[in-house]
């Protein structure tokens, strides 16, 4: 009996993979369908068709979308909260426009700037979570305090223009490539894999789930709802941070406007995932897709030279209807 | 011979792989009072939204005949008109809106775009005399009780012409004196000529108020009882609601020896945590001993769950005072995670509210309160949980799929065995279970009661706060009266009787007025 059982245990632990993967793409189906289709398109529209395959366009659609998803990271599991952080966008401002300072005006190494860059991060995204656990205030209002809290910062720190630098090595974090790969696919790859891991295999992932599903049965359960908060919107803040030093490398400058509208974006990419914004549901394979199927149509757009005026109008489009599509296959599967 | 105002023919209703209704049968006469008894899950609810049109005729077959016509309802609107209307168990009213507003809430007053406030609240106000209520329409419905919303609901359904009034679980989250208030004024609109359907799982309170009683089991009709000619009794309405007899409705313990004290309270105040002046735990000293299932009884508001949360942890109230002993040791607990690590564990009465997430899997409810048991380090070991839910199904018995399944899909009875399993697992010494059995059928009652014998046969100690007094007196060693925030007395089992209990709390409101 206990040997049927071990043997039970172990089959299911070898199919739990596959299962994981069917799995993925039941969920995601509607979405995964969306980015196939408009691949497609973009592969063989006269207009594309020589531009878009292309190694080089690929890294770069990936190389964009990189900062775009380190922070539906964070977002995603703030979403999962039942939060939402807006401060991100100025996170990426301030902290870039410091790690360039740390290197044009104090002559600091690339290295600490770099850690300093991600310190603004971190410590902004403590403030947050320090003030959306201790009170009741909604995390929309503490964290639109420091958005413009923070974008302000940044203004008065740089006097309102970029902070340039001119070292070769600074291009590295943003620019740069190893091996073949852009650098900040490489580190997006290691921050889809850490966010992944926490939010599927940790306590502190389960946590997170059950704060958004029920906030009440949490605390009854002996879970800390204020740490978990902290903990969350802490790690947005990083990954804001990580977002400020990528951007401002590649623009070889710290700038006060960078980021501006960037937490909508990765709200977007999150939403278009599948995370629901009441909180409790949503996935980070989800997340990939949705900063994907944005990132693709921002590129294809360019490619297919749309008028930027009008790409706004067909990227609402085209969210509205990601996410319609997903409203129509819950409903039936609740049928 | 009383007219026939609805009958329901031969109704059958399936969704995908169940049938939910089988060929059911209803005759309610006109000026009746019909009860709807059965088992959670044996089809009541459905075979309500069948007749008031959620369920839109097409989607069902059989016939449903109304004051003598066939109707064919698309939407509750239609079944409204005709003067039929349900209140659902979970109230429908919106709490920042005046009474007033709630009750002509989509049958506003007025004409067609401008709103008639005094028309409103002047009709309001009718009503609510008519239902027994003093305060005014104007009065927000937060600000009142939950018994008092319920006859908001009532007058909310008489402001729209019923004829047949149908109530889901009325008195499930009522007190007993609210209950009983509920009760006399169905029977006095009865008087008056209304008909009405309830369904209930207080077998006392169907028999007090019912002229009818029909049984459904797994979506048939079993039988009618009529009062005038059957001589109806609980057994036998028990007998049919769960297909076997039930000679007794609380399991014996075999042999529990009772040991030493485990867990001992002295002293004990708590103050409300809005209104800091409010003591609403007063002085208060009990023991439980291992092995023992103690009783704590009382009306609601007697200040029990908050004894009890505030012993679990602090989780109510503030200026708490007093000395926590467990196993002879004086502790001092200052959040949950605290009390779960010295073997506390609080069973809520709100398995909604604050006991389960609806929206996750049974699994992840299961091993919630003591995650660190399933991972090592910080890493969810996810075979383990998966076992361990499983285990924890098995063993109470609950009816699912898999452990996959989401909470919220379970019926009460079963969430209650997860909202059990996830404590359970947590593997406290000391269960406090408050209102275990509040809105679960019998059969799952009883279960409930096995799982608390085999918890004391395991030496643990079980403290079960309950308001049903025949569940206190048929399952607990020994009894607590608690009234007004205060412990009014200490009852052991051969001593303790409905009444006993019953006139201690009432000596000690009136020492208190």
């Amino acid at each position: 009996m206990a040997q049927e059982k071990a043997v039970e245990k172990k089959s299911a632990a070898g199919s739990r993979y596959t299962k994981a993967a069917k799995l993925y793409f039941k969920e995601n189906l509607g979405i995964i369908l969306a980015l196939l289709v408009l691949c497609v398109f973009l592969a063989v529209n006269p207009l594309t068709n020589t531009s878009f395959l292309t190694q080089k366009n690929v890294f770069n659609v990936l190389r964009q979308i990189s900062t775009n998803l380190y922070l539906a990271c964070g977002m995603t599991m703030v979403i999962i909260l039942g939060g939402i952080d807006l401060s991100v966008g100025s996170i990426i401002a301030l902290s870039g426009c410091v790690a360039a300072g740390c290197v044009s005006r104090y002559n600091l190494p690339l290295g600490v700037a770099l850690i300093c860059g991600v310190l603004i991060g971190l410590i902004v995204g403590m403030f947050n979570g320090w003030v959306i656990a201790k009170t009741t205030i909604p995390p929309f209002i503490v964290t639109l305090a420091t958005m413009n809290i923070a974008k302000g910062l940044a203004y008065v720190y740089t006097g309102g223009s970029p902070v340039r630098v001119v070292t070769k090595e600074w291009q590295f974090v943003g620019a740069g490539y190893i091996g073949p790969v852009p650098t900040p696919v490489v580190i997006l790859v290691i921050v889809l894999i850490v966010t992944a891991i926490i939010m599927n295999k940790t306590k502190l992932g389960r946590h997170m789930y059950a704060v958004g599903g029920n906030a009440q049965a949490a605390e009854f359960s002996g879970i800390s709802v204020a740490k978990v908060k902290f903990l969350v919107h802490t790690y947005s803040g990083i990954m804001a941070g990580l977002a400020g030093i990528v951007l401002a490398s590649r623009m070889y400058s710290g700038q006060p406007t960078a980021g501006d509208g960037a937490e909508m974006d990765a709200i977007a990419a999150v939403v278009v995932g599948g995370t629901s914004m009441a909180g409790g549901s949503g996935k980070i394979g989800g997340t990939i897709i949705g900063g994907l199927i944005i990132g693709v149509l921002n590129n294809g757009l360019n490619l297919m030279n749309v008028n930027s005026f009008w790409q706004y109008v067909v990227k609402g489009c085209v969210i509205l209807l990601a996410v319609y599509v997903d409203y129509v296959r819950n409903k039936k599967s609740k049928l | 011979m009383a007219k026939v105002l609805l009958e329901m023919k031969n109704i059958t209703k399936t969704f995908p792989g169940v049938k939910a209704l089988d060929n059911v049968n209803l005759k309610v006469e006109e000026g009746e009072i019909h009860a709807l008894v059965g088992e959670n899950g044996a089809g009541k609810s459905t075979l309500m939204n069948v007749l008031s049109g959620i369920y839109p005729y097409g989607t069902y077959e059989g016939d449903i005949i109304y004051d003598g016509e066939i109707c064919k309802f698309d939407k509750i609107k239609d079944s409204e008109e005709k003067g039929i209307v349900i209140i659902h168990q979970e109230l429908a009213l919106i709490p920042y809106m005046t009474i007033g507003e709630n009750m002509f809430l989509g049958n506003e007053r007025g004409h067609k775009y401008a709103l008639d406030w005094n028309e409103t609240y002047g009709k309001a106000d009718e009503l609510l005399r008519t239902v027994g209520l003093k305060e005014s329409s104007r009065t927000l419905i937060k600000d009142i009780g939950t018994g008092k919303q319920q006859l908001v609901e009532i007058a909310k359904a008489l402001a729209k012409k019923v004829r047949l009034l149908i109530l889901d679980e009325p008195t499930s989250s009522l007190n007993e004196t609210d209950s009983q208030a509920l009760l006399d004024l169905m029977l006095q609109f009865k008087k008056e000529g209304m008909t009405s359907i309830i369904i209930s799982h207080k077998l006392n309170e169907v028999s007090y108020v019912a002229d009818k009683i029909t049984v459904i089991r797994d979506g048939s009709t079993i039988e009618t009882m009529d009062k005038k000619t059957d001589e109806i009794t609980e057994d036998r309405i028990i007998k049919g609601m769960v297909g076997r007899d039930l000679t007794d409705r609380f399991p014996k313990r075999k042999d529990v020896k009772i040991g030493d004290v485990l867990m001992e309270v002295k002293d004990w105040n708590v103050y409300h945590p809005l209104y800091t002046e409010r003591k609403v735990v007063d002085n208060v000293s009990m023991n439980v001993r291992r092995g023992e299932v103690v009783g704590i009884s009382g009306l609601m508001g007697a200040g029990r769950t908050e004894l009890a949360m505030s012993i679990f942890g602090k989780s109510y109230g503030t200026n708490i005072s007093g000395q926590l002993f467990i196993n002879g040791k004086e502790v001092h607990l200052h959040n949950v995670k605290e009390a779960i690590d010295n073997k506390l564990a609080y069973v809520t009465e709100d398995r909604k509210g604050n006991g389960l997430i609806l929206s996750n899997p049974i699994k992840i409810n299961t091993t919630m309160a003591n995650l660190a048991a399933v991972s090592s380090h910080t890493v969810i070991d996810k075979d383990k949980e998966y076992a361990v839910a499983v285990e924890y199904k098995e063993k109470l018995k609950t009816k699912c799929p898999t452990v996959e399944q989401n909470v919220g899909n379970l019926s009460g009875g079963n969430q209650q065995k997860v909202l059990l399993a996830k404590w359970m697992f947590a593997d406290p010494d000391v269960l406090i279970l408050d209102e275990p059995t509040r809105g679960i059928d019998v059969g799952a009652k009883y279960e409930i009661y096995c799982i608390i014998n085999q918890l004391v046969a395991e030496g643990k100690s079980v403290i079960m706060i309950s308001s049903e007094l025949p569940e206190v007196l048929g399952m607990c060693d020994r009894i607590y009266v608690m009234n007004e925030g205060r412990m009014v007395g200490e009852l052991d089992r051969e001593e303790a009787s409905q009444e006993v209990i019953m006139s201690h709390i009432l000596k000690s409101s009136n020492k208190g007025a």
